[in-house]
């Protein structure tokens, strides 16, 4: 890597300029939030991964002999909330959106810092409060807490993970709400809106989401506790109530959060494809408001999930039509993304094998939807493991590949080190084919008609389930390497230095790690992003003052 | 065609292999893009390579036309694929005139079948060939889904309504019949089985399983003990609207409102009779909710759909089946 020409003074940066338990704890710092998201969310995902790993053995043979019924239902319960409001939805834009939006428009820090922190705050106290209820009995209503199951005839914590989910809430609104008045308020003089990094368009729409989305989530999940809690009779049947209602306040928010989990994995994902391809991204307006036009469209087709839930015919195929349209935004990025390559200069390192891979399992994931959203085919694998493979190709392979993506890429940033080429290499492959090995053969099982949740299956579904498990097992492996050689790198890696991938943008122009305040003097912007055919003379190497 | 497509389930209704074009069309098309952004990517990272660490791409990095080109031609195969399955999916959900009816109550965790003869099963429906069927499906409980893979069709099955799912079986056999709507604990026990035999064979098989009485008749007996009929009767000093001839025709109700009475609006007539007033009677029902299940229900209902118009009814078929 291309050493930087400074001198390696003994300069603070944001890790070293304070210090103890309590510097953390209180710390207004976006990055070092960003730090404390990287904490909490690791530790979520982690409990989630262990709950995927029992689910996947109990798989392993047809009969439901590893653990009683009661237990796998709890297992895949906990799995998808741990995994998706805990680590999915708040895993970038926690994490790499507080670490680099500042950064990026060349602000010093979030609009709101207080805020910022009490959001990770929140985050942990909704998490923990889960956490608490799993070890205290559990959840087995399934992460979508269907009425009137939910609300009348589970007899384990729905009114505990409720409340936790519902404080979490709060976290993904104050966040959104900090992005968009930052975004708008605090770029740095030159920063126009067209000159943005993508990743900050693509959070910008996210946002739209959380802030938009999750009040919705918040009444309905009150909504179920004061149902479960005082029987008011908005879901009952027998009170006069209807749980389809459930459904359609649930999915309101839960479509368009799926939105919320891969349009930063898509932030990420522009700026590898950029950076590794020294190349404008191709179409960047397209780009730009494809991402405004999933958050908006991503709103209006949440009845897709109410096919065969007695919703009409004509809601039905409304609402068909309106999921087709979404297809269109995310063909435009897959389009655009791959057309940056053309005529560009073009590195596979780590971060661009995640980049592509993020391509590949987005491809699947996405045109999976296009089946799932056609009527006439939904009807048979609705709640069979098609749909499980699908939202796990568009939630974790999308949302994954991005996250590891960007923070390999960013790493160097963060901590100042590099980690292990050669290893890191090995992980994106080990991700990626684990990832295939694991999901791809649900859609087969879905189709011959495996329905999701069951705990035991028809002996003629074996041979596909035990690759499942040996996939995930695979996938397990490549999650856990870069565990190792992230914390190698903070003593041995190689110092990274400002740049290390010669990429464009602000927050490669600052040291690494960066300064508290992120510039030692306020950056002044007068190109668009991506400039690298600006001039062909060693990119990102010239210093700062050149501005 | 004894062909057999790895991966695809049987094909044991007429609307199984419409389903499965479709889903050959999806997965043709979804290979096709699949491949050509794969080879896009692959061909371009190799051509266009990184040669010296300095060097940078070009800024080629726009075109209207390709823009146009990459959003047109995914809107259109998306329309495309959308009214084909708009068009599946109705045939799915429009079931024949002359389908003969079947009941279906879930509950935790069993299915509880009834044929329109009585015969009564449980996690398993015989059927005969070639005869287009459908099933009036509600819960006692929580919310199940009702599927048979190999006839590709499913649909939930709530409390406090009716869905129905439809299918002519057009091969002899045994199918896997699954609940496809997370339940409880023994979710992934709520299985069973679809029988279908031949016509000749099916009556045979109904033969031989003991039958007390057929729905209609079950009804009427109800109908007779809870006293139904002291205010459901003829004449003009009646209490309730008289019954002949009500299924599937239009009601006029008090608060100007026309509805079809079909199964869901007597069912709700039964159990939140102040619902849905008949125009020119008083709300003075008592609900019959915690008083008959799910299956009486069905079984009065039944009743009414034999009370055909001009005959003179409810007293004769009930005293009739008394003991």
């Amino acid at each position: 890597m291309s050493a930087e020409a400074t001198v390696p003074e003994v300069k603070p940066n944001y890790l070293t300029a304070d210090h103890g338990l309590k510097s953390w704890l209180l710390t207004l710092d976006h990055k070092r939030i960003g730090l404390l998201y990287l904490l909490g969310v690791s530790f979520f995902f982690l409990l989630g991964g262990i709950f995927a790993m029992l689910i996947r053995l109990e798989l392993l043979t047809p009969a439901g002999d590893m653990v009683q019924p009661d237990t796998y239902n709890r297992l895949f319960t906990m799995h998808g909330v741990m995994m998706i409001f805990f680590f999915l939805i708040p895993a970038i834009p926690g994490i790499l959106g507080n670490f680099l939006i500042p950064i990026q428009i060349g602000a010093k820090d979030l609009a709101f810092p207080k805020l910022n922190l009490l959001s990770w705050y929140l985050f942990m106290a909704g998490g923990l409060a889960t956490f608490g209820a799993i070890v205290t009995g559990g959840l087995d209503t399934g992460w979508t807490f269907y009425t009137p199951y939910s609300s009348t005839f589970s007899t384990t914590a729905v009114i505990p993970v409720g409340l936790g989910i519902f404080v979490n809430g709060f976290s993904g609104i104050l966040t959104g709400l900090n992005f968009m008045v930052t975004i708008h308020r605090m770029r740095a003089p030159g920063m126009t809106w067209f000159r943005l990094p993508l990743f900050v368009w693509s959070h910008y729409a996210t946002s739209l989401i959380q802030v938009l989305g999750t009040p919705v989530l918040a009444i309905t999940l009150v909504l179920l506790v004061l149902e479960r809690a005082f029987h008011i009779g908005v879901f009952d049947p027998t009170r006069g109530g209807d749980p389809v209602l459930f459904q359609h306040l649930f999915w309101f928010y839960s479509h368009p959060a799926v939105y919320i989990m891969i349009l930063p994995s898509m932030a990420v994902i522009s700026e590898l494809i950029a950076a590794f391809s020294r190349k404008r991204i191709f179409g960047y307006h397209f780009v730009a408001f494809s991402s405004i036009a999933i958050a908006v469209l991503g709103f209006l087709v949440w009845g897709h999930h109410l096919f065969v839930s007695s919703q009409s015919v004509y809601a039905g195929t409304v609402f068909s039509l309106l999921t087709m349209l979404v297809a269109i935004p995310s063909a435009v990025k897959v389009f655009n993304w791959s057309f940056t390559l053309y005529q560009g200069a073009v590195s596979l390192h780590t971060p661009m094998l995640y980049a592509l891979g993020f391509i590949g399992l987005f491809m699947i994931g996405g045109l999976t939807g296009v089946f799932l959203g056609t009527l006439g085919f939904d009807v048979h694998v609705h709640d069979t493991y098609f749909v499980v493979a699908h939202f796990h190709y568009v939630m974790v392979g999308g949302t994954i590949m991005g996250y590891l993506g960007g923070l390999h890429f960013w790493w160097p940033k963060i901590t100042g080190r590099m980690y292990s080429e050669f290893w890191s290499r090995m992980s994106a492959l080990l991700v990626f084919v684990g990832f295939n090995l694991t999901f791809f053969p649900q859609f087969l099982l879905g189709y011959m008609g495996m329905p999701r949740r069951y705990h035991a299956y028809p002996e003629e579904w074996q041979v596909l389930n035990v690759l499942s498990t040996a996939g995930a097992s695979v996938l397990a492996l490549g999650f856990l390497l870069p565990v190792a050689y992230f914390f190698w790198s903070l003593k041995f890696g190689a110092v990274a230095g400002r740049n290390p991938w010669g990429a464009r943008g602000l927050e490669w122009e600052t040291d690494s790690p960066p300064p508290t305040l992120n510039f030692d003097q306020a950056p002044v912007v007068d190109h668009e992003a991506y400039n690298y055919a600006d001039d062909a003379a060693t990119p990102g190497m010239k210093p700062l003052s050149a501005h | 065609m004894n062909f057999k497509i790895p991966f695809v389930p049987e094909q044991a209704s007429t609307m199984a292999r419409d389903v499965d074009h479709l889903t050959f069309f999806l997965v043709a098309m979804s290979t096709f893009f699949t491949v050509l952004v794969a080879v896009m990517v692959v061909v371009f990272a190799l051509r266009y390579r990184r040669r010296s660490a300095d060097q940078v791409g070009s800024s080629f990095d726009n075109s209207s036309l390709l823009e146009i080109t990459w959003t047109v031609i995914p809107l259109l195969i998306v329309l495309f694929t959308f009214v084909w399955g708009a068009k599946v999916f109705f045939r799915l959900y429009r079931p024949p005139a002359d389908a003969v009816q079947y009941y279906v109550t879930g509950k935790q965790w069993m299915w509880k079948t009834q044929h329109p003869t009585g015969q009564r099963e449980i996690n398993e429906l015989h059927v005969p060939l070639g005869q287009p069927t459908k099933l009036l499906m509600t819960s006692e409980d929580v919310i199940h889904s009702f599927f048979i893979p190999a006839f590709r069709t499913k649909a939930d099955v709530l409390p406090g309504r009716y869905t129905t799912i439809w299918f002519t079986p057009t091969k002899t056999g045994r199918f896997h019949l699954f609940c496809t709507e997370y339940c409880g604990a023994e979710h992934s026990r709520m299985i069973g089985w679809i029988h279908v035999l031949e016509p000749d064979e099916y009556q045979r098989w109904l033969a031989s399983v003991p039958v007390q009485t057929s729905p209609a008749i079950e009804g009427a007996q109800l109908f007779a003990q809870l006293a139904c009929d002291s205010c459901h009767r003829d004449g003009s000093d009646a209490r309730g609207p008289a019954l002949h001839g009500l299924f599937g025709r239009e009601v006029q109700l008090a608060d100007g409102r026309r509805v079809r009475a079909d199964e869901s609006y007597l069912r709700e007539s039964i159990l939140s009779p102040g619902a849905k007033v008949v125009a020119g009677y008083q709300p003075v029902m008592p609900s019959f909710r915690g008083q008959v299940s799910e299956e009486n229900v069905l079984a009065l209902i039944d009743y009414m759909k034999s009370l055909t118009a001009g005959e003179s009814a409810a007293a004769g078929l009930a005293e009739g089946a008394a003991p």
